[in-house]
């Protein structure tokens, strides 16, 4: 049937309705996707795993949050402290993610108690169980954007825009994601939680969350007892202010590009970002590279890139001009939900798996 | 016990790497540790079915490129979620400036 004779309808997101059966019948679970070709010996060199980088940018890390948090309570009162807090904000509640993700991986340090303890005190910034979150991101990465599959989809179609504009103030994001806690914390689990979530793993899913939600409501009580916010703006509360740059990145992963395609090079972005937001973020601005190569660590992601840049579309040479692009298709997906970015890619490049496409993939009915 | 059976010349596996093995109609992962000693487990992950010889050897470890799951090569555990099952192990020899298994 031509698509100018159908309209798009609105598709299901969860994990365990019709779109996961699609799925799975169309084989996109669990399938092979597309990769660049790198020979062998470069590969082992780019995975080739090291302490020293993962040390450096954690010793900074926690030098930096300790300062900021100093200077903040320091300066308690007066205007001045709100520098503090607002950076304090950003590098508790936005760093956290980038620090989440690469010590899940496993890749961010050589030694495995390093990634593990990393993973478990940025998992607690970000309020997000560490043994749930750690099987949701294996799915997002065997089944990136397949709608029905996987969980991690942040920008779904038609977007919500005020839903989003929120989600740069951790509203609802923050009070969603600790109700989670909460629940877990009393041993309930959704059906979506149990469609990733090993059986053996629920009971240390429930005390990770037990202990997370004890802290927080520690210094809730800290506060209460001390009658003051500090306790709040240190603990917890960062996920609420800190998070706009976690956001500002996150929503460019993936926004606007392709649904249902074994092509990371068409439902993923890559973005040119400064230095200070590629720190903070741990160069996961490469985010075709990673998602292609996820054995690749930050710190090696710019030479990954330099090597299949002539394989890849050319990154967004700016945040801004990412957002732009992705607003744009954004919009017209309101009209067009069917509708998504495709780049054009160099005449060095490889074409595009065409096998399965996004057009095909959205379910359709006839125009009435 | 069946028959060793030739896989490679014992040069084609660097020290410290993997390589995969096709062999009547199933995959294996063929390993040297960082003495040249080799060893050999199933091809493909217990998590999803992805072959590990893409993956990065690391002391004794395999670590899968799909998910970052690990397991030791030598005895086939499982030592890192979300890889949960170990692999079979299978025995592996240099002779003669080859490498055999016994699969
Ligand atoms: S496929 Fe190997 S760890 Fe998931």
């Amino acid at each position: 049937m031509a698509l100018d004779q159908t309209i798009s309808v609105p598709r299901d997101y969860s994990l365990t309705g019709p779109e996961r059966d699609r799925a799975l019948a169309r084989g996109l679970a669990a399938a092979e996707w597309y990769h660049s070709d790198i020979p062998r010996k470069e590969m082992k060199a780019l995975m080739a795993r090291s302490d020293q980088p993962a040390i450096r940018d954690t010793l900074l890390w926690i030098v930096l949050l300790a300062a900021t948090a100093a200077g903040g309570i320091a300066l308690w009162g007066s205007w001045w402290a709100l520098p503090f807090w607002l950076a304090y904000g950003v590098l508790y509640g936005s760093a956290c993610d980038a620090r989440w993700h690469e010590c899940g991986h496993g890749t961010a340090f050589r030694t495995a108690w390093m990634n593990d303890a990393v993973y478990v005190f940025a998992s607690f910034l970000a309020m997000r169980n560490p043994v749930s979150w750690r099987w949701s991101h294996a799915r997002h990465h065997t089944d990136t954007i397949i709608v029905g599959r996987d969980p991690e989809i942040s920008v779904m179609r038609p977007v919500d825009f005020a839903r989003k504009a929120l989600a740069f103030v951790g509203i609802p994001d923050a009070f969603v994601h600790f109700g989670i806690l909460i629940r877990n914390a009393m041993g309930q689990f959704g059906p979506a939680e149990r469609d990733y979530i090993p059986e053996a793993d629920i009971p240390r899913a429930t005390r990770w969350a037990r202990a997370f939600v004890a802290l927080h409501l520690a210094a809730w009580v800290w506060a209460l007892v001390s009658w003051s916010l500090i306790p709040v703006l240190l603990i917890g509360g960062p996920r609420i202010y800190g998070c706009w740059q976690m956001v500002m990145t996150g929503l460019l992963q993936h926004g606007g590009l392709a649904e249902d395609v074994l092509d990371h090079r068409l439902n993923t972005r890559t973005v040119v970002m400064d230095p200070v937001n590629r720190w903070i973020y741990l160069n996961m601005n490469y985010h075709v590279e990673h998602h292609m190569f996820p054995m690749v660590p930050y710190h090696a992601l710019p030479r990954l890139h330099a090597l299949i840049q002539h394989d890849l579309p050319p990154p967004n040479p700016s945040i801004r001009h990412a957002y732009a692009e992705m607003i744009r298709t954004l919009i017209r997906q309101q009209r067009e939900p069917g509708h998504y970015l495709r780049r054009i890619l160099p005449p060095t490049a490889r074409p595009y798996r065409e096998d399965l496409h996004d057009a095909d993939a959205v379910p359709q009915r006839p125009a009435t | 016990m069946s028959d060793w059976v030739d896989v490679c010349p014992e040069d084609a596996i660097e020290n410290e790497d993997v390589i995969r093995f096709d062999h009547a109609g199933r995959t294996f992962a063929i390993y040297r540790d960082a003495d040249g000693a080799v060893f050999c487990t199933d091809g493909l992950c217990s998590h999803e079915h992805v072959h590990l010889a893409d993956g990065l050897v690391m002391d004794d470890t395999i670590e899968c490129p799909r998910h970052n799951g690990r397991f030791n090569y030598k005895t086939g555990a499982a030592l890192r979620t979300p890889a949960c099952v170990a692999l079979a192990t299978y025995p592996a020899r240099l002779n003669a400036g080859r490498v055999e298994v016994q699969v």
